[in-house]
């Protein structure tokens, strides 16, 4: 049985929360989002191929990802990180290459804390450019269930369904 | 006749509409080069759309422009669903990835 993930995105605010408990210390769940062999088993949506053009993670660094669907579409994102502070806050910008124009860039706080039993209180806390940045960005969760959904329903057709 | 806007979002070519213009404002024409359908049907998604004000129309010089009209979505209370349950499954991968480096010391 695994934890809740909560979300929280109040209506009108320009920022959202993403909430989660891990069953392990946190200097573990530290290393999973620093360290590239480690992110790679796990950012990358379902029915996506990950791939890390570059992760410099510390103060000043910066890093680009891209998701790549079977149909060999790619969705490529990018930052920098403000800073890195080991094992309990990142710090960092996100863009998504997508979008028709540039500009809209959004600041992620990642925050880890402590509880017992080893266990640790992860916050990712997105600030975005706009109301309707934050929208469109839940909203592509929305889309992309639609597209997996749509390439499940290719892979039974190719089946002979 | 009034839409609801649970009807009009459990389409998904107007889910893909909203999505796109959630993140900018478009003209009729920049919308339907984001779809293979024709300008008609992606105007008739529009229509419904607009009759229950998921979408506003603005008049820019000669340009009509779509926006998303965020206020009306929160009447849907699971629309953030999806994006919830996106990380809900990446943070389950992330469980046995942890699961795995614990085993491992």
């Amino acid at each position: 049985m695994s934890n809740q993930t909560q979300l929280i995105a109040e209506a009108g605010k320009q920022e959202l929360f993403i909430i989660r408990e891990l069953e392990a210390p946190r200097e573990l769940v530290f290393r999973v989002f620093n360290e590239s062999e480690l992110l790679l088993q796990w950012l990358g949506p379902a029915n996506m191929e990950m791939e890390i053009d570059k992760l410099d993670s510390r103060t000043g660094g910066s890093y680009r990802f891209l998701h790549c669907d079977p149909n060999g579409n790619k969705y490529c994102f990018n930052g920098v990180i403000h800073e890195v502070l080991a094992p309990e806050r990142i710090i960092r910008t996100f863009e998504f290459e997508g979008l028709p124009e540039r500009g809209h860039v959004s600041l992620e706080f990642l925050t880890l804390e402590p509880l017992s039993n080893e266990r640790t209180k992860l916050t990712i806390q997105c600030i975005f450019k706009s109301v309707a940045d934050r929208d469109g960005m839940i909203m592509s969760g929305m889309e992309r269930g639609m597209n997996e959904g749509l390439i499940r329903m290719d892979a039974l057709l190719a089946k002979g369904f | 006749m009034r839409r609801d806007v649970f009807q009009a979002i459990a389409d998904p070519t107007r889910r893909a509409i909203l999505a796109l213009i959630a993140s900018q404002a478009m003209t009729p024409n920049a919308l339907a080069e984001h779809f293979d359908s024709s300008r008609q049907a992606v105007s008739n998604h529009i229509k419904i759309l607009t009759e229950c004000q998921l979408v506003k129309q603005e008049q820019s010089g000669r340009e009509i422009y779509y926006h998303f009209n965020p206020k009306k979505m929160k009447e849907v209370a699971d629309w953030i669903e999806p994006f919830r349950k996106m990380w809900d499954d990446r943070f389950d991968k992330l469980d046995k990835v942890l699961y795995n480096l614990k085993n491992k010391k």
